[in-house]
């Protein structure tokens, strides 16, 4: 394999050479990808409600309202992250586990993980390994619950960047999984879920 | 038509059925993008022009930051290859599932696989392997390729995949799109916890944390990792960009170019194998670096094009895209970048592809659109030039010769002479010439009536 690596960089290295210049590093500022708020918004968390609908996502900041939404989609057995367990168990007439088992992949309708941020510009829900406690708990449930602390809300997708640190696994997720794959038609809940709430604790 | 050319014999004859999903699909794409931009971005030329130079700069610095991308994945625990050529590339991915003694692969989307033929390569190995993106999935058992970089199955239409699924048992007739989505969900799902490897793309590659990017809106990357204790991630060297902040740039860019999305719905940054506390995802994660023939790009003078972040933007922009669809290019890469991309990556091949670049009225939309600012329409030209000095046929079919026009265009005394006799066209019937190419222009069009020859005289007498 070395060879290939050798191969690689000589060829690289050949075809630039001849170069009489080389294109600088462009400067560029954050503001540049920073978009359009579309609104005026007298919070980040005000924000980010309204950019989670844009996104076909759903914003929710209280518990009864939850266990409403989670009975109207006949949603009663989940998984829970059992950190979180204490805050969810309040839920009326829902029930969960907390520790994830593959053999229930189609018996768990919804899973609560942690968000690690939200990014209010762009309706961003932000998820990190290090934060997770079951990617398939985050995944394969038809509705996700991602538990956000008020806090942990972002302006820009620049800041979210900031916070990367070395985790190894940062998913951004903007909305429900979806396809238009059938002529062009939108359809949500393809591999992953149908249904994405980004859920604040103040 | 008379025109001899692969791509307007294959335009010809496409059933209405197909030529609509091409042309609707492209338009409604190209419009979505229009609205998206506009209304994020004051100036949004701004953002593709500075991605562009980023990528450029990238390029023309692929040592240093590809040097870079490897010493930051093995500092977070990803095994790296390089693979030179197709055949390492197919051989590299067959080594890593053999010493893990990996038996099934679940796939997400990548064009490098399809340039690479990998599916039957590791099916003729023994191998199971499952496409899980949905288009990808009906392309698979339908035994078809993709039409377009970003929706694959765009030529396709609802009934045709009923019927696919209902051949290979996925339930009876029934061509509701959501129902066809439910059914691949529910199929694909045991696909991904019974599969022992997962095999990934990147549409970017961090050379400064050491981070492959993944874009996918359906979600099945995700889960191909979730699933699965062995991740590849196959990808071309040309992915490279320099730091995780560039990639905000190029993540609001692909999504508003490629289907009008803010943002893709995921977008996924991978440096390494999961974290230890987490129950679920790769023990182990390999890189595998592919050059196949991009070293070739980069040294030609078309090596803008390795800036291409496949959104698709071009494609459904382009007039000819519209009209003639994916497959009628030949190649993996279809439309206007691939016009440019797939003659270049052909190697040796080249002149069997050599009339790609004809494909072009040059009206520029591509580049316009284009989030990384590629001037196709020059490179399509460098190309044109390429084929002609190369004498490649391919490109010649159709083609008048002009040396005739060029020896009168030369010569100052035989220009004058035509110009006089210019006037006489329109006394004489000229549908009745016959040569094959005057009489071809004349099948649909009138020619108008000569006019010229009096510039030289108003120039010489005006005050």
């Amino acid at each position: 394999m070395s060879s290939d690596r050798e191969k690689i960089f000589s060829a690289i290295r050949a075809a630039l050479d001849p170069l009489p210049k080389r294109t600088a590093k462009p400067e560029w500022k954050r503001e540049l990808i920073v978009c359009n708020p579309s609104g005026e918004f007298s919070s980040l968390k005000e924000q980010l409600a309204d950019k989670l609908a844009f996104a076909s996502s759903r914003y929710c900041d209280s518990f009864d309202q939850l266990a409403e939404t989670l009975k109207a989609e006949n949603s009663t057995f989940g998984y829970c992250d059992p950190e979180l367990a204490p805050l969810f168990e309040k839920l009326d007439g829902i029930t969960f586990e907390t520790e994830y088992d593959v053999a229930k992949v189609n018996e768990y309708t919804f899973g609560i993980t942690k968000a690690s941020a939200a990014i209010a510009e762009s309706g961003t829900i932000v998820l990190k390994d290090g934060d997770t406690s079951s990617r398939m708990g985050a995944l394969t449930p038809w509705i996700h619950i991602a538990a956000i602390k008020e806090s942990d809300i972002v302006a820009t997708i620049p800041e979210a960047i900031d916070r990367f640190g070395d985790d190894p696994s940062i998913v951004f997720c903007t909305g429900p999984s979806k396809t238009a794959d059938v002529e062009g038609i939108l359809i949500e809940g393809v591999h992953g879920p149908g249904i994405q709430i980004g859920f604040i604790l103040s | 038509m008379k025109s001899k050319q692969k791509i307007d014999l294959v335009a010809r004859d496409l059933t209405n059925e197909v030529h609509e999903a091409n042309f609707i699909g492209a338009k409604m794409k190209s419009e979505r993008r229009y609205a998206a931009l506009g209304r994020d971005y004051a100036d949004p030329d701004k953002l593709r022009e500075t991605a562009g130079l980023v990528k450029q700069h990238t390029l023309e610095h692929l040592d240093k930051y590809l040097e870079q991308a490897e010493a930051s994945f093995e500092r977070n625990g990803a095994k790296v290859h390089f693979a030179f050529d197709e055949d390492t590339a197919k051989k590299t991915v067959l080594n890593i599932m053999n010493e893990h003694g990996c038996k099934s692969m679940v796939k997400s989307k990548s064009m490098l696989t399809e340039e690479l033929e990998l599916l039957h390569y590791l099916e003729d190995q023994g191998k199971e392997v499952i496409e899980t993106d949905l288009g990808e999935f009906i392309l698979q058992i339908d035994n078809d390729h993709p039409s377009h970089i970003v929706t694959p199955i765009v030529h396709k239409n609802r009934r045709g995949i009923a019927k696919s699924f209902e051949r290979e048992g996925l339930g009876d007739y029934n061509d509701d799109p959501e129902t066809i989505t439910r059914r691949a969900r529910a199929h694909l799902r045991q696909k991904y916890l019974d599969a022992d490897i997962g095999l990934t793309g990147a549409n970017f590659v961090s050379a400064e944390s050491g981070r492959i990017v993944l874009v996918t809106n359906e979600g099945n990357a995700r889960f191909c990792m979730a699933a699965n204790k062995v991740h590849i991630a196959i990808v071309g060297i040309e992915k490279i960009v320099p730091t995780d902040q560039d990639l905000g740039l190029f993540l609001n860019l692909i999504g508003r170019s490629g289907t009008g999305q803010q943002l893709t719905v995921y977008n996924q940054f991978i440096g390494g194998p999961k974290l230890k506390d987490q129950p679920n995802g790769p023990e182990h994660m390999h890189v595998i670096f592919v050059d196949n023939r991009r070293t070739e790009v980069l040294a030609s003078d078309c090596r803008e094009i390795l800036r291409c972040i496949r959104c698709g933007a071009c494609l459904n922009v382009c007039p000819i895209y519209r009209q003639s669809g994916g497959h009628a290019y030949r190649s993996v890469y279809p439309g206007p970048v691939g016009a440019v991309l797939s003659p270049l990556l052909a190697g040796n091949r080249f002149p069997e592809l050599a009339d790609l670049p004809k494909a072009s009225s040059l009206c520029g939309a591509c580049n316009e659109v284009c989030p990384v600012n590629i001037p196709i329409p020059d490179l399509l030209l460098r190309l044109r030039d390429k084929a002609k000095r190369e004498g490649a046929k391919e490109a010649m079919k159709g083609t008048p010769n002009l040396a005739m026009w060029a020896t009168m265009c030369s010569q100052p005394t035989m220009w004058k002479a035509a110009l006089t006799m210019g006037h006489t066209m329109n006394h004489i019937p000229t549908q009745l010439i016959p040569h094959p190419s005057a009489m071809s222009w004349q099948g649909t069009r009138k020619l108008p009536k000569f006019e010229g020859g009096e510039f030289r005289k108003w120039f010489k007498n005006r005050k």
